[in-house]
């Protein structure tokens, strides 16, 4: 496989290109009002003001909280934003950069339905409502690289609280969007398709709930890239990398576990609890080990990639050789 | 040619000189270098299809070449992985070599590739005798099969690339299997010319005294 660079670019570039399209709609609008005798009705001008706003690497604040910072390092963000596992826009790390362009973040909704007493169909204003926060996750990915990222969001259990699981509900499916207009990996390709779409992941109830598994609408102090799953993703950094889905449109709780995508793809490689391990290997490679993205010598590879303290009691009784 | 199978190594030397590996310089080093090892194992075994085809019979002039040059990327990309990526971390290669299928016939192929490389010289088709040369050097086909499985297992699911290259591989061993059949259906006087010709051929090697 050719490895060809991304082109670099600075994320104010993205800005200014989203802005760009923003300020062409602008100009589109002012047409209008020239035309239509130059009443500017309000909801025109917030529609205005949603477009320059909303677009990717657009600045997104949040105070950071301290409970959840990390001793090493942040990442570049230019490695975050260049070197993405994200098969929707292709199987290569450099294709969700050089492609994320064709994916629409606005508008976008997430449906939170299954058993729960009150579904809810969210947009994502209403979600980049909620109080969010900055928090210093490590990424551990399946292929033993990891990065320190500072990630922006609010913990999954506060959208749960929302929507009330029933007693019944034992597990949260996470569902990334299917539309390979905006995704042009999820075209099949000459050998077929890289995976079965749509992308699904899951949790157990008790892991979705628990602190800190963060509900991810931003990055770096800024809107979530299009390659790093805008706009709304999930982030549950004790798991290797791919548990945690992006771009996701549904979240439905439900009494079996669900099927997950790489789990379906190879079964005897991906578990549905796929937990960072050291001590179990992936079939084709170490797990003991990682490269930092940045260094130079590998790493030990900790367990539960160094969260064990806060999430090792959830897996109390559980083979975590049987269930990898 | 020997500019053609030089470009990969000054193309990496560029990404090095201009910071231009990407997030993580090791893997794409390591990945360049093996694909271009393929890529250099599938060009010499198309040479002979090619001449067959063709009846281009110069072409195997560029056989030897092609050969070596894999050898040398597989050297290449053998290092970088003892070096950049384990950092001669023995035990864990050792490891490594023995339980990942992937690595294991990966090293598999560069063992088979060494002889070949050492009795490519003139002077060891002379001492082997044309005959046993020959039989030594159909290993690059077990070489080149242990390869493409090599990329087929460490290439993760969803990733077709791998298969490109089997499909390739796979047309340039049918050519042959072809070729020999028909050779064989039309014995003994179309087999005995094939032998004549291959006679010729290492005379001919054998006398070319020029440096390489
Ligand atoms: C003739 C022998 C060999 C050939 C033709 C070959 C070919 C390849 C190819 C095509 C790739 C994939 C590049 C990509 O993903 O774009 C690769 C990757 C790799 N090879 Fe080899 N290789 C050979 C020998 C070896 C040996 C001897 C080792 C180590 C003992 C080795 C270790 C690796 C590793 C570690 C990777 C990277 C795997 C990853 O990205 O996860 N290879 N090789």
């Amino acid at each position: 496989m050719l490895i060809r660079r991304a082109p670099t670019f600075r994320s104010s570039e993205i800005t200014d290109e989203k802005l760009y399209l923003g300020r062409r709609r602008f100009i589109a609008g002012a047409t209008a009002l020239g035309l239509s005798g130059g009443i500017v009705t309000d909801a025109l001008l917030s529609e205005l003001a949603e477009a320059a706003k909303a677009p990717q690497g657009a600045p997104l604040k949040a105070p950071r909280n301290p409970a959840f910072v990390h001793a090493d390092p942040l990442n570049k963000i230019e490695d975050a934003t260049s070197y993405n596992n994200f098969y929707e826009f292709g199987v290569n790390k450099d294709d969700p950069a050089r492609l994320g362009g064709t994916l629409k973040t606005r508008p976008w909704t997430v449906k939170v339905e299954g058993l729960v007493a009150k579904p809810k169909t969210y947009d994502i204003d209403e979600l980049l409502r909620f109080p969010l926060e900055e928090r210093v996750y490590s990424l551990r990915c399946v292929e033993a690289w990891s990065m320190i990222i500072p990630w922006i969001g609010f913990p999954l259990s506060a959208l749960l609280k929302q929507v009330e699981p029933t007693s019944t509900a034992k597990y949260v499916e996470f569902v990334t969007l299917h539309d390979p207009q905006q995704f042009p990996g999820q075209k099949p390709g000459f050998f077929g398709s890289s995976l079965d779409w749509p992308y699904v992941e899951g949790l157990r109830l008790d892991e979705a709930m628990h602190p800190l598994t963060l509900m991810t609408v931003g990055m770096y102090g800024q809107v979530l890239p299009n390659q790093n799953g805008a706009p709304f993703r999930v982030v549950v950094p004790w798991k290797y990398g791919f548990k945690s889905g992006k771009s996701i449109v549904r979240v439905r709780l439900t009494a079996d576990q669900p099927k997950t995508s790489w789990e379906k793809a190879a079964p005897q490689e991906y578990g549905f609890y796929s937990n960072v391990n050291p001590t179990v290997d992936h079939p084709r490679w170490s797990q003991a080990t990682e490269r930092r993205i940045g260094e130079f010598r590998r790493r030990k590879t900790l367990m539960f990639n160094g969260y064990a303290d806060q999430v090792a009691s959830l897996y109390t009784g559980l083979d975590l050789k049987k269930h990898y | 040619m020997w500019l053609a199978a030089l470009a990969p190594l000054a193309y990496l030397a560029g990404c090095v000189l201009t910071d231009n590996l990407g997030a993580n310089p090791i893997d794409f080093v390591t990945d360049t270098l093996g694909d271009w090892t393929l890529r250099m194992l599938l060009a010499s075994l198309a040479v002979t299809p090619l001449r067959l085809l063709t009846g281009q019979a110069w072409l195997v002039t560029l056989r030897r070449l092609l050969g070596l040059f894999a050898f040398a990327y597989a050297v290449m990309h053998f290092s970088v992985w003892v070096v950049l990526d384990f950092f001669f971390d023995w035990p864990l290669m050792a490891a490594d070599i023995v339980k990942r299928p992937y690595i294991t016939v990966g090293m598999t192929a560069l063992v088979l590739l060494t002889p070949l490389a050492l009795t490519s010289t003139a002077g060891m088709v002379k001492r082997l005798g044309a005959r046993a040369w020959r039989r030594l050097h159909r290993l690059v086909y077990v070489a080149a099969i242990l390869g493409v499985l090599h990329y087929l297992w460490l290439a993760k699911v969803g990733v077709k690339t791998p298969w490109v290259y089997a499909a390739i591989l796979a047309l340039l061993l049918g050519i042959r299997i072809v070729a020999a059949v028909r050779r064989r259906a039309s014995a003994p006087r179309a087999g005995a010319s094939v032998e004549a010709a291959r006679a010729r051929w290492v005379k001919r090697r054998l006398e070319d005294t020029r440096p390489r």
